[in-house]
């Protein structure tokens, strides 16, 4: 076929496309995905169960704020990342806002906090599980923004797999939070972002296999 | 410069009416950016002049299939490349030979500077890779977008639903990509 039967082809018989697509795709992939990651938490793990007394602390916002400020600011890298030739520009710095103001917070109480103390608020009761089990509630959340992204068309396949994987990591994260009974900033600075970056990782290693298009 | 930004405007213009359905639109932009394409692809491979015709099919059908991906605010010339690119290392990628790069790829303005429109006859034939599809996905691709009959029409011809004719060129337009990258 030469080329110009081809355009002949593509042209013909094409009704208006859809808009919002990349919209709708993420909304639907990360509305039944947080679905699914709740009732594995819910059926795997439970409720923290002072949730109640929890959700007055200001500590317990402080965290969710963490957790929905990266998962904001990795929605709208994916969102970048998802269409050719835009680029990320300021969203890298809002993706390391959430980080360094929980890490100043973390110094902040590390530094107030007795020497005796410091392990204890940095390790807390669950540090050996945590970034492994918001690994495990990123899961359905990263096969829904998997499957939204390859219907639109991301052109750095490492990268966009990474934002993915942040995505349905910080997803998963704030599925956790309702679990977690840890309120230590330097926990929640470490062994939380640990577990969001997990998902990180195997989504840009995996970026070139599950992406391509 | 002034020549490539009323390029692009025009270019966006065309891709704009044609997102809204607008065939002849549609159909000149992508005459037009196939010139394009073969300029920025036959410069980058000197050494495979052979797969230019092939690679300006490959990225004209990505484009078409993520054509929903564009943005109206969006410079048409940043997308354009960025796909143009994307495809070109996908090539070289499987014909494992980065190396063989070597004029300059990153330079966005440098797409919609050139145009060739002495198209080569590409190797591989898209028309054989059509007949290749399941026949809920040829079918409709052949009477609504060889045949040119509308929707119902095809309906009709084929006894399938009108959804399932237009499910049909979608899903077929998207497998006739993943064959043509799945040969080379």
């Amino acid at each position: 076929m030469k080329t110009a039967e081809l355009v002949n082809l593509l042209a013909t018989g094409e009704p208006a496309v859809q808009r919002h697509v990349a919209g709708r795709r993420y909304a639907l992939a990360i509305g039944l995905g947080m679905v699914a990651a709740a009732l594995l938490m819910k059926g795997l793990l439970g409720l923290r169960h002072d949730l109640g007394a929890a959700l007055l602390l200001p500590m317990f916002w402080i965290k969710v704020g963490y957790v929905a400020g990266l998962v904001l600011a990795s929605l709208l890298a994916v969102l970048r990342l998802s269409r050719p030739g835009s680029r990320l520009d300021w969203v890298t710095s809002a993706l390391a806002a959430p980080i360094l103001a929980m890490w100043a917070l973390a110094a902040l109480v590390l530094s107030d906090a007795g020497p005796g103390q410091r392990a204890e608020l940095l390790l807390g009761q669950t540090w050996a599980v945590c970034p492994l089990l918001i690994t495990l509630l990123s899961v359905p959340v990263f096969a829904g923004v998997t499957w939204a992204m390859r219907g639109l068309a991301p052109t750095r396949l490492r990268l966009a797999g990474a934002a993915a994987g942040l995505l349905s990591g910080s997803v998963g994260a704030l599925v956790y939070c309702l679990h977690c009974p840890e309120m230590a900033a330097p926990f929640i600075g470490s062994w939380y972002l640990l577990g969001m970056l997990i998902p990180s990782v195997i989504g840009a290693v995996l970026g070139h296999r599950l992406l391509r298009w | 410069m002034d020549r490539m930004n009323a390029s692009e405007d025009r270019l966006r213009q065309l891709l704009l009416q044609g997102l809204e359905g607008d065939a002849p639109a549609y159909h000149a932009f992508l005459m037009e950016l196939s010139t394009h394409l073969r300029a920025f692809f036959r410069k980058r491979l000197n050494r495979l002049p052979d797969d230019v015709e092939d690679l300006v099919q490959e990225a004209l059908l990505a484009i078409h299939n993520q054509r929903h991906t564009y943005a109206a605010d969006q410079p048409l010339t940043a997308w354009i490349h960025a796909i143009a690119k994307y495809k070109l290392i996908d090539l070289l990628r499987r014909r494992a030979s980065r190396d063989r790069l070597t004029d300059p790829i990153d330079d966005v303005m440098d797409i919609l500077a050139y145009s060739d429109s002495e198209a080569s006859e590409a190797r591989r034939d898209v028309g054989k890779l059509l007949d290749q599809l399941p026949d809920r996905q040829r079918l409709p691709i052949v009477h609504t977008k060889l045949e040119g009959l509308s929707v119902s029409e095809a309906a009709q011809v084929t006894g399938m639903s009108e959804s399932a004719i237009k499910v049909g060129v979608h899903r077929g337009m998207k497998a006739l990509a993943k064959l043509i990258r799945g040969q080379t």
